[in-house]
């Protein structure tokens, strides 16, 4: 992280420096601008990355077996998984995995794009209070997607098909939404992939900026929550 | 006095039943201080692997089998000469063209030597190539698949014995022919002559087949020599790279009771042939095209998995009373058998069965004697060169009928005696016998992985029985052959294990694992898959009527066929089943098997497609089902076909798990 920071003061200065440097109080300095531009670059990792990753272990799987799930798809992690996955889930009758019919999928990269652009505009009006709008809307979104997850987890789970070949009476199919859990043969476990710790990354930068940018400017106050602060 | 004697010698008898008594239940061996020390070298852990692969000709079933070492575990049975029911081989619509030769389908082939393919003298695990004695052939294998990949046939030969050995950057694999045949001088076809013209009409051929980049064999050229009986066969290396020697034997020129007629002469040959200067010629245009029809058979997943075979019309014959410098004969002694090259490439080595004596030809001297014109004589213009010109040394006491050695690569040759059924470890520079083993029974061919390479692997070294008889538990008259892994890192050898190997291992390859296992196959995609009946998704599948041929394009996936209902097959159809496995994960293939096939089963691997061909027979509904144990819903994977009188009007129609749908009828 540091040495992106380093990047950006090199590069960043004469671009933010000529117009927007000498305005009015309420405008951050430039170092807590660049942080919130880094902020906002670093969800270009949501792109690059997958977010979440559920990996599946048995005794016949020695290598596992597992999806990977993009902001935009999900994959097999080997390209194979998938195919194989669904093909194990028919037995149960979970319904198959079906990216493109996935609506989530739609919505999550111009909602991703959204907020990096926003993220971007925000650190160059320099505004500290919309730093905290633009946090909250994001902490807010990150929660909606995580529970759309856990719902949809729920559905997969639970929403069997009657006909199918194997039913364990009150036994459900739902994986983790985080952490490992035994389900028949098979050990699920979900955790967050790279492109969600590069999504936690830019929160935590942006959540540092507004706090740093608060500090500086009143060193001897105690912080305040909400944007009245500056005024 | 004589009461006294008795006495005392009857007082040994009880000792002599304690000691038996306490001896009772050691190995009879006796070359191992401890059989767990042993038996620790040859451990291999559940779930680890073996450090090395052996391929195991399968001699008169047809196959090559591959045996992991140090364990002696048999792990696989690869397909090549014979058919094989296991997997459908030589059955199924895919592969049947693989066994056309111009003598038709040949369903059943004798293999011999496997050789692995090398770059820079080297095994590199690409391929292995493996002769067919009977009926003429070599066969590639691709080691990315353990399958067949290509069967080409050799033309005027016939016992293909001398063959499948490669040069040390695998630019030809060669061959040679054991049994000599009338051929006329012009166009070396087989002549309807008297057998006891044999001195007369009959001759031998060498042959040396290119290997493309991409594996491909074409036959460049092919030597006419005088009629012996071409044995063995070992391509040079470092400085003798370029040659290539085979041994003969029958330089008598008989006919019949070779045992008695062949024996007689004191010396036969190794014949020494300069392919590179063959090769110059044949680029130079010299030798002539001759008819030489004979077939290739070849298949490739990536090019739709369906077996073809071409006819090749001609194949050039390079004649050598014309053209000078490309065979030479050094005299060895006596009916030699093997020939070996040492590491360095500087040593031929001769398997004398019936000698006293092994010989070790030195290249150099063999080189300077060819400048010196050194001959001793000439056989249908091919220079003799004389024995004591050429000789390196002769290894004393060798052991009786020495057949092949091989090498450590530490200096050392280790040689089977098929007669006193031992190996023998001599010192290759001073020819000086180091150390014996006794082996159980008679040895044939040995094995070090890499032992006829440039960088022999020199750990182990499997020995190759002949004989079995009471090493493993009895199985009535049949049994498998015995092969015997001793330890040759120290020393001493030490017998370390006892297996039984599949058909009649002759020679045998081995080959460092990690060299074998990055390149390999889980499953073929099924993206790539461009059969041109596959069907790779459950909506393209369908039945087609054409007259009285009926396709149905099925697929198979955990744990259903699609369709599994067909109705419409009539007594007199040829059905034609197109099974496209659907999977895409290791080690799940789906079987097909239809009642009364006369043909076998087919065992289809992810991603691949194969065709079973039918011809139903009687009416009614009969099953087909998947032979391979693929899930827990596998015994429900089956079908029913219904079989109508030849005639009847039942529409054709198909489905799985719903409607059935009416076919389409093409061409009416």
């Amino acid at each position: 992280m540091t040495s992106i920071l380093v990047e950006g003061k090199v590069k960043a200065p004469l671009f933010f420096k000529l117009d927007l440097e000498s305005k009015n109080e309420s405008t951050m300095k430039t170092k807590s601008r660049i942080g919130m531009a880094v902020a906002a670059l670093l969800l270009i990792g949501v792109y690059l990355f997958p977010i979440w990753s559920i990996s599946l272990e048995a005794p016949q799987y020695p290598e596992g077996i597992g999806l990977n799930i993009w902001i935009n798809t999900i994959e097999g992690k080997r390209p194979q998984d998938l195919q194989n996955v669904n093909g194990l889930n028919h037995y149960i009758g979970m319904k198959p995995i079906q990216p493109d019919s996935i609506a989530e999928l739609k919505y999550m990269p111009p909602i991703i794009g959204f907020m990096l652009v926003g993220g971007l505009l925000v650190a160059l009006f320099g505004n500290r209070k919309w730093v905290l709008s633009w946090l909250i809307l994001f902490m807010l979104l990150a929660i909606v997607g995580l529970v759309d997850f856990y719902l949809w987890e729920y559905d997969y789970g639970h929403n069997l098909n009657p006909d199918a070949p194997i039913k364990v009476p009150g036994m459900n199919y739902q994986p983790p939404l985080i952490g490992s859990k035994k389900i028949m043969n098979f050990t699920a476990t979900s955790l967050p992939h790279i492109g969600f710790l590069f999504a936690l990354s830019s929160m935590v930068m942006a959540g540092g900026v507004w706090w740093l940018e608060g500090k500086n400017k009143h060193p001897k106050k105690k912080l305040n929550w909400g944007s009245k602060v500056n005024d | 006095m004589k009461t006294k004697i008795t006495k005392n010698w009857l007082w040994m008898l009880p000792a002599a039943a304690f000691l038996g008594v306490l001896l009772y239940g050691c190995s009879p061996n006796g070359e191992f201080g401890s059989s767990a020390e042993a038996a620790e070298k040859v451990y291999v852990a559940p779930g680890e692997y073996d450090e090395f692969y052996g391929f195991f000709s399968g001699g008169y079933n047809g196959q090559m089998g591959v045996y992991g070492l140090p364990s002696g575990r048999h792990l696989y049975t690869i397909p090549v000469f014979s058919q094989a029911p296991v997997n459908g081989y030589g059955y199924s619509e895919e592969t049947k063209a693989m066994l056309n030769t111009t003598h038709g389908f040949v369903p059943w082939g004798d293999a011999h030597h496997p050789e692995l393919s090398q770059t820079d003298g080297e095994t590199d695990g690409r391929w292995i190539f493996i002769n067919e004695n009977n009926t003429p052939r070599i066969a590639r294998i691709g080691l990315d698949d353990f399958r067949t990949q290509e069967i080409i046939e050799i033309p005027n030969s016939a016992g293909n014995h001398a063959s499948s050995f490669v040069t040390p950057n695998t630019e030809y694999v060669s061959a040679a022919t054991r049994f000599s045949i009338p051929m006329d001088e012009e166009n070396l076809d087989n002549m309807d002559v008297s057998i006891d013209s044999y001195k007369e009409n009959f001759k031998g051929t060498i042959s040396f087949i290119k290997v493309s980049d991409e594996g491909k064999m074409s036959i460049d050229f092919q030597i006419m020599m005088p009629g012996f009986d071409y044995d063995l066969s070992h391509a040079g290396k470092g400085p003798s790279n370029g040659w290539s020697f085979f041994t003969s034997y029958n330089s008598e020129e008989a006919n019949t009771l070779l045992e008695i007629n062949a024996s007689k002469n004191d010396k036969d040959f190794i014949a020494a042939i300069n392919w590179k200067k063959a090769a110059e010629y044949v680029e130079q245009g010299e030798g002539r095209m001759i008819p030489g029809e004979h077939v290739r058979n070849y298949i490739d997943h990536e090019e739709g998995g369906v077996a073809k075979s071409e006819t090749i019309d001609e194949v050039r014959v390079l004649d050598p009373r014309e053209l000078e410098g490309i065979a030479y004969f050094l005299p060895t002694p006596k009916s030699p058998h093997g020939v070996d090259v040492d590491p360095t490439g500087q040593y031929i080595i001769a398997g004398g069965k019936l000698s006293t004596v092994i010989p070790v030809h030195s290249f150099a001297k063999m080189e300077q004697a060819i400048e010196d014109e050194d001959y001793a004589g000439e056989v249908m213009g091919i220079p003799v060169l004389t024995y004591d010109s050429i000789l390196h040394g002769e290894v004393e006491n060798p052991g009786l009928g020495p057949l092949h050695t091989e090498f450590d690569g530490k200096g050392n040759a280790y040689t089977t005696a098929f007669i006193s059924s031992e190996i023998v470890k001599w010192d290759i520079e001073n020819t000086e016998v180091l150390d014996r083993i006794d082996v159980y029974y008679s040895p044939g061919h040995l094995m070090i992985p890499g032992g006829d390479t440039q960088n022999p692997d020199g750990k182990y070294l499997v020995s190759l029985n002949k004989i079995t008889k009471d090493r493993y538990l009895p199985t009535g008259p049949e049994m498998f052959h015995s092969a015997q892994l001793i330890d040759i890192s120290g020393d001493k050898m030490k017998l370390l294990l006892d297996f039984p190997t599949e058909g009649e291992p002759h020679y045998a390859q081995g080959i460092a694992a990690e060299k074998v296992i990055e390149n390999q196959k889980r499953f073929y995609k099924l993206e790539n898959n461009t059969h041109p009946q596959a069907t790779t998704s459950e909506k393209q599948t369908r039945v087609e009527r054409n007259g009285n041929e009926v396709h149905v394009y099925m697929t198979t996936i955990r744990s259903h066929f699609t369709p599994d209902n067909i109705e419409g097959i009539k007594v007199g159809d040829e059905v034609y089943f197109h099974v496209t496995n659907l999977e895409q994960d290791w080690d799940v293939p789906h079987g097909f098997a239809m009642i009364g096939a006369n043909n076998a089963e087919l065992l289809i691997m992810p991603g691949e497609t194969l065709t079973l061909k039918w011809e139903p027979k009687k009416v009614g509904v009969f099953p087909f089902y998947c032979t391979d144990f693929c899930s827990a819903l596998h015994q429900e994977m089956q079908g029913y076909v219904r079989v109508s009188p030849a005639g009847s009007d039942v529409e054709v129609a198909y489905g799985t798990g719903g409607e059935m749908t009416k076919a389409s009828v093409v061409g009416q």
